[in-house]
């Protein structure tokens, strides 16, 4: 059976929110869980709703992004048709540079013209949740619709840049407003940045916005043609973890240490990664592991507590890590602590160096750093 | 594109592994788990991508399925190749005739137009028996400087266990001038480790010569090396001197997963250097809960431990609840361990539940024997299960 819908993964959205973790990276190539990428769950959702070709839209700093995904192989994204396709920076008109969505998706014109699915799923990768898209593609299909946006309803926990809508009973979006800066107060509903077209409906209306000269897409694409569009809305009630700024990004991390949302993240069905071949994780005789997400190839010889650790950290004798992020090859030294840290890669922290934040503001070290 | 490999590797993954009991009741020894997330196939098959050999054919025959699928297109190994990679060789029915494989030499023989496939200088034969990490492009220099027909690995074991191997008998250049099999009075400890290098051509001479010869019972061990001996061919040994472990026992392969515990294991899988690959499991972090206690243990990805764990491996996706208590155990993966029981010094395969405050083993001592729980058998809630006991169906009481 050929898939049904192409998918385009946008890398770079919402980076603004979380400048420390984007310092030298993408928004989807972001650690996230103990051994994943943000965009580990965009490309399995995809993967495990029979897409087998994704367009990854990406604008600055991929080198992380291109070295995790690699070929593709991974996430079975290695085609000789479709598959995983990059789609760095491009333009017709060398003044315009991917600056705008409605720039990015215009220039996506060229991958999507040479596919032939049905369906085109645009996704915002800012997020870990787990999305069934054939489900939403059905959901498309049955409405007849020309646009599918996937929403929330609750507390708006975005701070900038996202649009809220309202819909009817039918899920018909008769309303929608852009929210360039600012909290919005009390129950609304909130687009989560994924969208689905009939490719062949969203080729002619991005050439009919680029000829009317439209810049934004959903202030002049959406908001604007809302009475003459099929625009619906999806809404997703599960779990969702929007990484909206650091202290979201912690809390939701250490949501992980909770079963239920491990079930629902990672229960039936695989979340795929690159593969490290890392040795499994070692305990030693004196290491103190509680309430904790433990990634292979680790080495603990110490304490901790309500932690995540990626892939390959060292914990050291009497050292003590609590609710902390510890990234991939960190190296926590003997006698050292550290409390409420997010360590980025490769950082060393040095025999007994105490370190802390708090939950609401995590001390985050960067990418490398020796403390 | 050249069209020629110099080195190809045959492993012979054949092999029951009978002694391992309820553990290869479904599955060939090679595929047999090990050290939390290996199988035992993957030394071999890292050794060699890390030796810079990628072509390698792999004979199967004995329960050849998990295996096949484990192995897929070679791609975790990085053997996934346009030219070479890796390639499994069933028994096949051919015109002339239709057979089993006979012995580990008639495998290999079987087999010649695969290795003349790809017009190799040099064949390299490795069993799919052993843990250890070695380097076979060091053995293949060792081969060309001596001019040598035929390379044995070899090492030195204690002279109480030399009867169990082929020993080597060497002049002081490493030549071997006597090669006894299973020798009742060894006259050396100096042990072939079953990885052999020759020169193609000689071996695919001696292996037509072995096939015809209606008295040879198809062995390298027990035939073709001798054969090749008396006929005056140059072998050579080649001193080995790592870890090397034959986990054909369910003792073993026990001692085996715990050589790779403590501060400084005396084998040691995560040496970046040599990289042991494998076809990784997809499963999120192991996830140590506010019950759970983790002491000089190696545990695989997706583990949830509440209950307490010690001096154990534990494969992927293993459970172990509160009030559980795992001792000196390897435990393979998707295996549970409901709570209250208590588990000590076994080897539970895979897929196995150990029902609530079921006792398995006795407590790790000299004296003990281990236990075996074979794959997918379920132990019944309150059930002991006695020192040494090996099951393959589900126990009630």
């Amino acid at each position: 059976m050929a898939a049904t819908a192409v998918g385009v993964v946008f890398s770079h959205t919402h980076e603004e929110n979380v400048p420390e973790l984007v310092h030298r990276r993408t928004m989807a190539s972001i650690p996230y869980g103990g051994r994943y990428r943000i965009i580990d769950f965009a490309l399995s959702n995809m993967v495990n709703s029979g897409i087998t070709t994704v367009g990854l839209s990406a604008n600055n700093n991929y080198r992380s992004l291109v070295d995790h995904i690699g070929s593709g192989k991974d996430w079975d994204l290695a085609r000789k048709d479709g598959g995983l396709i990059l789609l760095p920076p491009f333009s017709e008109n060398s003044e315009m540079y991917d600056n705008t969505r409605m720039e990015a998706i215009a220039s996506l014109t060229g991958f999507l013209t040479r596919r032939n699915e049905k369906y085109v799923v645009l996704y915002d990768c800012d997020a870990v949740a787990k999305f069934d898209i054939s489900d939403i593609i059905n959901a498309h299909e049955k409405k007849d619709a020309d646009i599918t946006i996937v929403t929330r309803k609750g507390i708006v926990e975005k701070t900038h840049d996202y649009l809220l809508v309202d819909a009817d009973e039918s899920g018909r979006i008769y309303e929608a407003k852009k929210v360039d800066r600012g909290i919005t107060k009390g129950e609304a509903t909130v687009s989560l940045g994924i969208m689905v077209f009939n490719r062949k409906f969203l080729l002619n209306l991005v050439n009919d916005s680029i000829a009317h000269g439209f810049r934004s897409f959903s202030k002049d694409v959406i908001i604007k043609q809302l009475s003459n569009l099929r625009i619906f809305s999806y809404n997703f009630e599960g779990y969702y973890a929007g990484i909206d700024s650091v202290s979201a990004y912690f809390k939701h991390n250490m949501e992980l240490l909770q079963k239920d949302v491990r079930d629902e993240l990672f229960s039936g069905r695989d979340i795929y990664t690159k593969v490290r071949d890392s040795a499994p994780s070692k305990y030693g005789a004196e290491a103190e592991v509680k309430n904790s997400l433990v990634s292979d190839g680790c080495e603990i010889e110490g304490t901790v507590e309500n932690s995540i650790l990626f892939r390959g950290v060292r914990v050291g004798k009497g050292s003590v890590v609590r609710n902390s992020i510890v990234m991939q090859d960190s190296v926590i030294s003997e006698g050292a602590s550290i409390d409420c840290v997010i360590t980025d890669k490769n950082v060393v922290i040095t025999s007994k160096r105490h370190l802390a934040g708090c939950e609401s503001l995590p001390y985050i070290i960067q990418k490398g750093k020796h403390l | 594109m050249q069209r020629k490999k110099e080195c190809v590797a045959m492993l012979l993954a054949g092999g029951q592994g009978s002694r391992l009991y309820a553990l290869t009741t479904n599955i060939a020894k090679p595929a047999v788990a090990f050290g939390a997330k290996y199988r035992i196939i993957d030394f071999p098959l890292s050794n060699c991508i890390n030796s810079g050999i990628d072509t390698v054919g792999v004979l199967t025959q004995y329960q050849p399925l998990i295996l096949n699928e484990y192995i897929g297109n070679g791609q975790p190994w990085d053997l996934d190749r346009t030219f070479g990679g890796v390639h499994i060789l069933s028994p096949y029915q051919a015109k002339a005739r239709s057979s089993w494989y006979e012995g580990t030499a008639n495998a290999i023989y079987q087999n010649m137009h695969f290795m003349k496939m790809y017009d190799p200088e040099y064949v390299l034969i490795l069993s799919g028996d052993h843990i250890y990490k070695m380097d076979y492009a060091a053995m293949l220099k060792a081969h060309k400087e001596t001019g040598a027909d035929c390379t044995i690995a070899a090492i030195n074991v204690p002279l109480s266990e030399a009867s169990r191997f082929g020993i080597l008998n060497t002049n002081t250049d490493g030549s071997i001038y006597q090669f006894e099999e299973k020798p009742k009075v060894p006259k050396s400890t100096l042990a072939s480790m079953g990885i052999y290098i020759f020169t193609a051509k000689k071996l695919f001479d001696y292996l037509e010569a072995d096939d015809a010869n209606p008295n040879s019972s198809k062995d390298f061990g027990k035939d073709v090396l001798p054969a090749m001996l008396n006929a005056g061919e140059k072998m050579f040994s080649y001193r080995f001197e790592g870890y090397w472990k034959d986990v054909g026992t369910i003792s073993s392969l026990w001692e085996a997963n715990m050589d790779l515990l403590g501060e400084n294991p005396v084998f040691d899988v995560s040496d970046k250097s040599w990289k042991i690959h494998s076809r990784n499991p997809l499963a999120p972090p192991e996830c140590i809960g506010e019950t759970g206690v983790v002491k000089n243990s190696m545990i695989a990805l997706g583990c949830e431990i509440d209950g307490v764990v010690e001096n154990s491996v534990l494969g992927s996706n293993v459970i172990v609840e509160k009030g559980a208590i795992v001792k000196d155990a390897v435990i393979l993966a998707n295996s549970v361990v409901r709570s209250g029981a208590v588990v000590s010094y076994s080897i539970v395969d895979e897929n196995v539940e150990i029902g609530a405050n079921a006792v398995v083993g006795v407590p790790k001592d000299p004296s003990a024997e281990i236990v075996v729980l074979g794959r997918g058998i379920t132990v019944k809630d309150g059930v002991k299960v006695s020192e040494g006991q090996k099951h393959e169906n589900d126990i009630k009481m």
